[in-house]
């Protein structure tokens, strides 16, 4: 099958790759562009480890094809912190302790900064359902939904 | 210079909730896991697995796949080295099927590619001819006498004549007369109770990259819970010194056990060896669920005696446990464990071991525990209930303390089990209201906790920093509690030491990081390591100053000259000594090696509140707090940690999780979307409660926390559900249908 040469956008800057016709975003992120902090948790939309934001939208992108990408803007746990400076919720997850192994942590982290943009003040119900799509298999998610909300309290107060 | 024997009680940095020192890697996608590595020139493996759950394999023709373009290598069984241990033996033909596939998703060959889309498609060319064969995925039909054979003579020397033929192990023990211990009880009960095999459910699938040359040298990485114990059984099964292999540890995204074995590792260096490449194995979703350990299943009948006022006068435990095609001991440890809460005058427990198509069984926190103590708690639940008594009133009167002889025989020392009781009767979550369709439940939880082979360096440097050298993997903050030991022990900031696991070759041996064994055993060697240095550097110091070594002593983070004859000398900082440590004899180390005892066991109560809806017979988690002995909480966060991680582990195997068998023995749920780990909409917040019991086998007191809490909420969720929809129920999961059903028959 032929390949196809893909010219996208990641965290700001221009990305160029060439891929198989079945390879996904994440494959593509992880395995030609070097980008391992996505996840491949299930490889089925189901775990929420690979989750980037495609186009302003929150993905898996286990589920998107690499070749959707032609054109596009990829922002991933790459590009969250700015320089060395985290994002209050990169921070605060570590001043809470919200990950244990980590591995779920860059797709939270993405999630949840997905969440405060569209909103900056949600009750805990309205997190746990927005983080139903990712699954720890540490923590319980006691720690992970009272960073998110830490981190939105601080975020308001910004 | 003398230190204090005696369990520390005052502490600086100890019970502090400090930043982990990885903490900016794992947020920021920096980290390395498993499946996060390449290397030049890399190929990619693949294993075909069987679709059958029991097959004769009566030939494997793999040429077709050896002349695509761009297949490098292809492996069998036969490609690996023979280990003489059956040990070994089984894990290799788990890696790779020998004669007989087992399960379904058992691996019989691998291939390595140069790309992905090739891979798959030369796993697609390997011919493999199969006589399917009769399988059996149940315990109990497993046990039967004329139940198809998995294995042929696998059982060991403790089955009695007349088992069934899958039965690997018979064991039986316990103390006291039980036929008069029951002739006292105003009311026996005797249960019947069934489990469903739960995954560790780790969200990272294993994942290694191999490279094994022509010389016979090789590297590998993996994410494990061991990388010594990935260089013993590689090194075994593929017929490689243990010199020659480097294992490291990449970090890990959970293990709970599932990572202390290998299942990729052995076939990803034989295909390098052959192809004389790199090779990269990651597993998929599915073929984590197909082939990978879950835990057992589990059959019991649990009969317990009780006086009107609640005294337990015998009690005794039949346990049937399947731990899949290949013999396991888990049941001893379920066994051990069942009664490990009471003091009692008359127990007994029998367990068997039985193989069957299923997956090898892999540990999973607590291995054995969590399903036995399941069905001792439901009965004595039950009991209460029927004499009209307090749950935790009867739990404390009939509790284990200082002095209790366990039922599996040695003596307890200090324990927390009566001030957790205590403390969750003293709770306000016990005394709430409840409403309509709710109901409370709680049982308590024991794990052994392990020490083990540890070895430990700790570092001096110029500048007054401090490294300290580890082999464990870090699966969920024991960088930072490491740190913090060293640093405490020390007198030194938390900031100035930094922790690192090392490689196979850089350090002795070290055990897997599993018993809840790392902060309790890398621990104390840590803190010996310090202790280790203090003294080279009182030393040190005592040179300069040209007094003895007796009369210089450690304090503040400085070596102070000390007694009568000591002189009148400033203090030496750390970072002075080390600064001219040149001049003084040269590098400071301290270094501990030891096989640690003295772990110290740990108990857990845990209190739930449920609603069961009586139209679908849902169950939801209203409320849920646990409390739990730590002996000392190093760093807190991450004890509760966790406790709630636990907790929810055992939440999903009360009410969701289940490995589903069809009847051609096929497992129907190999994903994430069938077999269901709880999620965070879910949940209600967990609360925690840490005692603080100290464990005299530890400087600073610490005992393992991390077993511990998967084990009682199997019983705290059964005893909620069974009081809000007034049925007892005795089979797990409880899933909407089952306790549906449940409640149709009452
Ligand atoms: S890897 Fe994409 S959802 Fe799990
Ligand atoms: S921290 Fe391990 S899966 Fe979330």
């Amino acid at each position: 099958m032929k390949n196809f040469h893909i010219n996208t956008t990641v965290n700001g800057d221009e990305a160029e790759f060439i891929c198989e016709p079945d390879e996904t975003l994440l494959d593509v992120l992880r395995n030609r562009l070097g980008m391992t902090g996505s996840k491949e948790g299930c490889g089925t939309g189901d775990c929420g480890a690979c989750s980037v934001i495609l186009n302003d939208r929150l993905v898996c992108s286990c589920l998107v094809l690499a070749a959707e990408a032609e054109g596009g803007k990829v922002d991933t746990i790459e590009g969250m912190a700015d320089g060395d400076k985290l994002h209050p919720l990169q921070k605060v997850f570590i001043e809470k302790a919200a990950l244990q192994c980590g591995v779920c942590t860059p797709g939270i982290l993405v999630a949840a900064k997905a969440l405060l943009e569209k909103n900056p003040d949600p009750s805990e119900t309205e997190i746990r359902y927005w983080l139903a799509g990712n699954l720890c298999r540490c923590t319980g998610y006691d720690k992970i939904i009272k960073a998110v909300q830490d981190a939105a309290a601080e975020m308001r107060s910004a | 210079m003398a230190f204090d024997e005696n369990v520390k009680t005052e502490f600086k940095v100890i019970g502090q909730r400090v930043s982990r020192p990885d903490g900016i890697d794992k947020v920021t996608g920096k980290a390395l896991y498993g499946a996060d590595l390449s290397a030049p020139g890399m190929l990619i493996g693949r294993v075909l697995r069987s679709p059958h759950a029991h097959a004769r394999i009566k030939k494997i023709d793999t040429s077709a796949s050896e002349a695509m373009k761009g297949v490098k290598a292809v492996v069998v069984n036969s490609d690996l080295a023979e280990p003489e241990d059956d040990f070994f033996r089984d894990v290799k033909d788990n890696c790779l099927a020998r004669d007989k596939a087992l399960y379904d998703g058992h691996a019989v060959a691998a291939v390595a590619a140069t790309s992905r889309s090739i891979a798959r498609a030369a796993i697609r060319a390997i011919k493999v001819e199969y006589e399917e064969l009769p399988s059996v995925t149940d315990v109990d039909e497993a046990m039967k006498p004329d139940a198809p054979v998995v294995q042929e003579g696998r059982a060991d020397e403790t089955v009695p004549a007349g088992s069934g033929p899958n039965v690997t192990t018979y064991l039986e023990f316990g103390h006291g007369d039980l036929e008069a211990g029951f002739a006292k009880a105003d009311k026996i009960i005797e249960r019947s109770f069934k489990t469903a095999a739960t995954h560790q459910g780790y969200i990272e699938p294993h994942a290694c990259l191999a490279s094994m040359g022509a010389d016979g040298r090789g590297d590998l990485w993996c994410c494990t819970q061991g990388q010594y114990n990935v260089r013993t059984i590689c090194a075994e099964v593929c017929g490689i010194e243990a010199t020659q292999l480097r294992v490291t540890a990449s970090e890990i995204g959970g293990g709970f056990g599932g990572k202390t074995t290998c299942f990729i590792e052995p076939v990803a260096l034989a295909l390098s060896r052959k192809s004389g490449k790199p090779v990269k194995i990651v597993m998929s979703r599915e073929e984590v669920f197909r082939a990978t350990g879950p835990t057992v299943s589990s059959s019991s009948d649990v009969k317990v005696g009780m006086t009107k006022d609640g005294r337990i006068t015998a009690a005794s435990a039949k346990l049937r446990y399947q731990g899949g095609a290949f013999p396991c001991g888990t049941v001893e440890f379920g066994a051990q464990s069942a009664f490990a809460a009471y003091d009692l005058e008359a127990v007994r427990s029998y367990g068997w071991n039985t193989l069957t198509n299923r997956p090898k069984e892999a540990a999973y926190r607590a291995p054995g525990a969590p399903m036995a103590i399941y069905a001792v708690e439901s009965v004595v639940d039950e009991l209460c209930q029927e004499l009209g008594l307090d749950p935790l009133d009867v739990r404390l009167k009939n509790a284990a303390k200082k002095g209790t002889l366990a039922s599996y025989g040695p003596t307890f020392n200090d324990i927390g089990l009566v001030a957790t009781l205590e403390a969750a009767k003293a709770h306000p979550h016990y005394a709430a209201p409840l409403g309509e369709n709710q109901g409370r439940g709680l049982s308590c939880g024991f794990w052994f906790n392990f020490g083990g082979n540890t070895c430990v360096s700790l570092n001096v440097n110029h500048d007054g920093t401090v490294g300290v050298v580890e082999g464990n993997p870090d699966i969920g903050g024991s960088r930072a509690s490491i740190s913090m030991m060293a640093a405490e022990e020390l007198d030194i900031p938390y900031e100035k030491v930094r922790t690192v696991i090392t490689d196979t070759n850089s350090l002795g041996f070290n055990d897997v990081t599993d018993g809840s064994r790392v902060t309790f055993a890398v621990g104390l060697a840590t803190i010996e390591a310090a202790r280790a240095a203090k003294r080279e550097m009182c030393k040190r110091a005592a040179q300069i100053w040209g007094i003895d070594a007796e009369a210089v002593v450690w304090e503040d983070g400085a070596a102070k000259p000390s007694g009568p004859n000591a002189g009148d000398h400033p203090p030496m900082t750390l970072a002075e000594i080390a600064a001219d440590m040149d001049s003084t004899g040269g590098p400071i180390a301290g270094h501990h090696e030891v096989n640690a005892d003295g772990a110290g066991v740990s108990f857990g109560v845990h209190l739930v509140d449920t609603e069961v809806d009586p139209e679908t017979g849902a169950t939801k988690i209203l409320r849920y707090t646990v409390f739990q002995d730590a002996g000392k909480a190093i760093h807190p966060d991450y004890v509760e940690g966790q406790m709630q991680g636990g907790a929810v582990q055992g939440i999903g195997w009360a009410l969701n999780e289940e490995y589903i068998y069809g009847e051609d023995g096929r497992l129907q749920n190999p994903m994430f979307l069938d077999y269901r780990v709880p999620v965070a909409s879910d949940l209600p917040a967990i609360d925690t409660v840490i005692l603080e019991i100290p464990n005299p086998g530890h400087p600073y007191g610490v005992r393992g926390v991390g077993e511990t809490s998967i084990v009682p909420p199997l019983a705290a969720i059964s005893n909620a559900v069974s009081r809000a929809a007034d049925v007892r129920m005795s089979e797990l999961p409880m899933s909407p249908p089952r306790v549906l059903k449940a409640m149709s028959e009452r």
